[in-house]
């Protein structure tokens, strides 16, 4: 393998597991209110951006990424509330729209909170780069491995292992039978809401000191999440880790090997094609356990 | 229909100045690719969120084979379009496999894949910053000014819309309606399903090629962003906003979504907020759209 092969890799497995939780986010919404949730990138650029504000305020830096997190969660919850429950039964493309809607109602007020600079925040933990068979590995990269992989874990024994995340599993299987075995399906929804804004927070506030952040930056990640969840077959957990680490790799290579002008062109390339040959997605739709 | 004739015909006795032609015209040729991709989304059910693809490919079409290659504008039009509705169908055979959010994600890429080829190739489209496209002319008469303009995109809007109308009404109209309500069904009842979706998937692509065309000869420069993926929600969200399977629906939203961001600009740096706002609203309080509730509210109030 050589090094150069090596360091593509890193960059995409980086840039992967950011995707795979902005995918997680948007499974977790569809499985709970088959909605598919626009808004989702822009709890990215909550978490960035809220964490940066925080940090400069003089806020330490774990205390800003708390707040920041439960400042999404919030947005989340509030989403849920007054625009996705009072449009239920909506039809899906109705649906497409509020939530497009909610996404430039939440830039439009980044924009007014904070300004329409770009912003960076430091990275966790130096940014003296590691070494690796002749490939450089930045710290930051480190913690946006370790932190997905822990946030992965978690969410398979909350899934597994709790009774809220059976409710949500027995939501998003069949919804009336969960209601019929008194699953509060309302509460559900609002938790799935919450979780995955936390979620997008957290990709947001790991990628800020890499790619930066600013108002819009939920645009392009929020389209990459859906890319990857698409990719790893709409409605799978394993899914949407394995689509969205998928196409950061194949982003990656595409930009060192082939055309980094054309980088994301061949990463919406790939997807199309396996969509060709597999309808479903990597993992859709053939019994794959659902996240 | 007769209405709409009317409306077009009479609206330029209320501008005042140029400014109001060149809204008009602009909503105008917005109306066209929405009376287009509402026979997409509204009749056949199958959603498109790359549309602005077709729009940007029809105008750099236009733009580049006038100004690169100095063809006459109406021959380059009839390539453009030719060109665009050739895309439509080889990309179309596959991707209209695909259903729901899974067609959501192939269209949105398509799109992305256009407007970033657009983006790049500086040679022939000059990059980001767009390019200057001669005006329109016909054996040597320029089509100049805003009211000359005006009259074309009238001719144009209400073409289109007696095209629609009577293919909705006809027996390919009623298979993709048909194909709406039930795919199974309707392909047991001898619809061709694949066949109708590529059919008015390419149909829908040339109305907004020929749009782009339009408005490229129009604004005399075309920028990547009509290609664009935003501008792509912007065409969906007039067609959803006035009302799917409506196409006087899809005239009005794309009016109303045209006109909105001219006098949310009275709200200088809220204008984004509202815009949000007005789009979350009325979908939630009319998730039919608008043409369809308040005609069902008129019925409604006349039976009581």
């Amino acid at each position: 393998m050589s090094a150069e092969f090596l360091q593509f890799l890193l960059a995409g497995l980086t840039a992967g597991a950011i995707y795979a939780l902005v995918a997680l986010g948007f499974t977790i919404i569809y499985n709970a209110s088959h909605v598919i949730n626009f808004a989702q990138g822009e709890f990215v650029m909550i978490g960035g951006m809220t964490t940066v504000s925080l940090a400069a305020a003089g806020l330490p830096l774990p205390a800003a990424i708390a707040a920041a997190v439960l400042a999404a969660a919030a947005v989340g919850l509030a989403l849920e509330k007054f625009a996705v429950e009072p449009a239920r039964g909506a039809s899906v493309v109705t649906l497409i729209i509020i939530t497009i809607g909610a996404s430039i109602l939440l830039r439009g007020l980044a924009t007014l909170v904070w300004d329409k600079k770009i912003h960076a925040l430091k990275p966790f933990s130096g940014d003296a780069p590691i070494r690796i068979g002749g490939a450089t590995l930045a710290p930051q990269s480190l913690w946006v491995l370790g932190v997905t992989l822990v946030i992965v874990l978690l969410l398979a024994w909350f899934f597994n292992r709790t009774l809220l995340g059976k409710a949500l599993l027995a939501t998003s299987h069949n919804r009336l039978a969960a209601q019929l075995v008194g699953i509060n399906v309302r509460r559900v929804l609002l938790v799935s809401f919450g979780l995955s804004a936390a979620l997008g927070a957290i990709a947001g506030i790991l990628t800020a000191p890499i790619t930066f952040t600013s108002w819009d930056v939920g645009i392009m990640l929020g389209l990459k999440g859906f890319a990857a969840a698409i990719l790893g077959g709409l409605g799978s957990g394993p899914g949407a880790i394995v689509g969205g680490l998928a196409l950061g790799i194949v982003e990656a290579m595409g930009a060192g090997y082939v055309s980094s002008a054309y980088k994301d062109a061949i990463a919406f390339v790939v997807l199309l094609a396996v969509l060709f040959f597999l309808p479903g997605g990597l993992l859709g739709r053939r019994g794959a356990e659902r996240v | 229909m007769g209405a709409l004739a009317l409306v077009l015909a009479a609206a330029p006795f209320a501008f005042t100045n140029n400014y109001h032609y060149e809204i008009a015209i602009l909503v105008m040729l917005n109306a066209v690719t929405c009376v287009g991709l509402n026979l997409l989304i509204g009749y056949a059910g199958q959603i498109s969120l790359g549309h602005a693809g077709f729009f940007g490919l029809g105008a750099y079409g236009s733009a580049i084979l006038t100004a690169r290659y100095g063809w006459p504008p109406l021959a380059a039009l009839a390539a453009a379009t030719a060109g665009t509705a050739l895309v439509a169908y080889v990309v179309g055979r596959p991707i209209l496999r695909l259903k729901g959010h899974y067609l959501a994600m192939a269209t949105l890429g398509m799109g992305i894949i256009i407007s970033i080829i657009l983006v790049t190739e500086e040679r022939f489209t000059g990059g980001p910053d767009g390019m200057s496209v001669p005006p329109f002319a016909v054996a040597g008469f320029a089509l100049a000014g805003e009211r000359a303009w005006y009259a074309v995109c009238a001719a144009m809007l209400v073409a289109a819309v007696w095209l629609a109308l009577n293919l909705i009404d006809s027996p390919a109209g009623r298979a993709l309606r048909a194909l709406h309500g039930a795919e199974i069904g309707a392909q047991v009842s001898g619809v061709d399903a694949a066949r109708a979706k590529l059919a008015v998937f390419v149909l829908s692509a040339v109305f907004a090629s020929v749009a782009g065309s339009a408005a490229a000869h129009y604004a005399g420069f075309i920028t990547p962003a009509k290609a664009g993926f935003f501008h792509s929600i912007e065409l969906v969200t007039m067609v959803v906003f006035g009302g799917m399977a409506s196409t006087f629906g899809a005239v009005a939203g794309a009016a109303a979504l045209t006109l909105l961001p001219q006098l949310l600009t009275v709200f200088k740096e809220y204008e984004m907020v509202m815009m949000g706002a007005v789009m979350m609203g009325t979908m939630i309080f009319m998730p039919k759209g608008l043409v369809p509730t308040l005609a069902a509210r008129f019925a409604g109030g006349g039976r009581r």
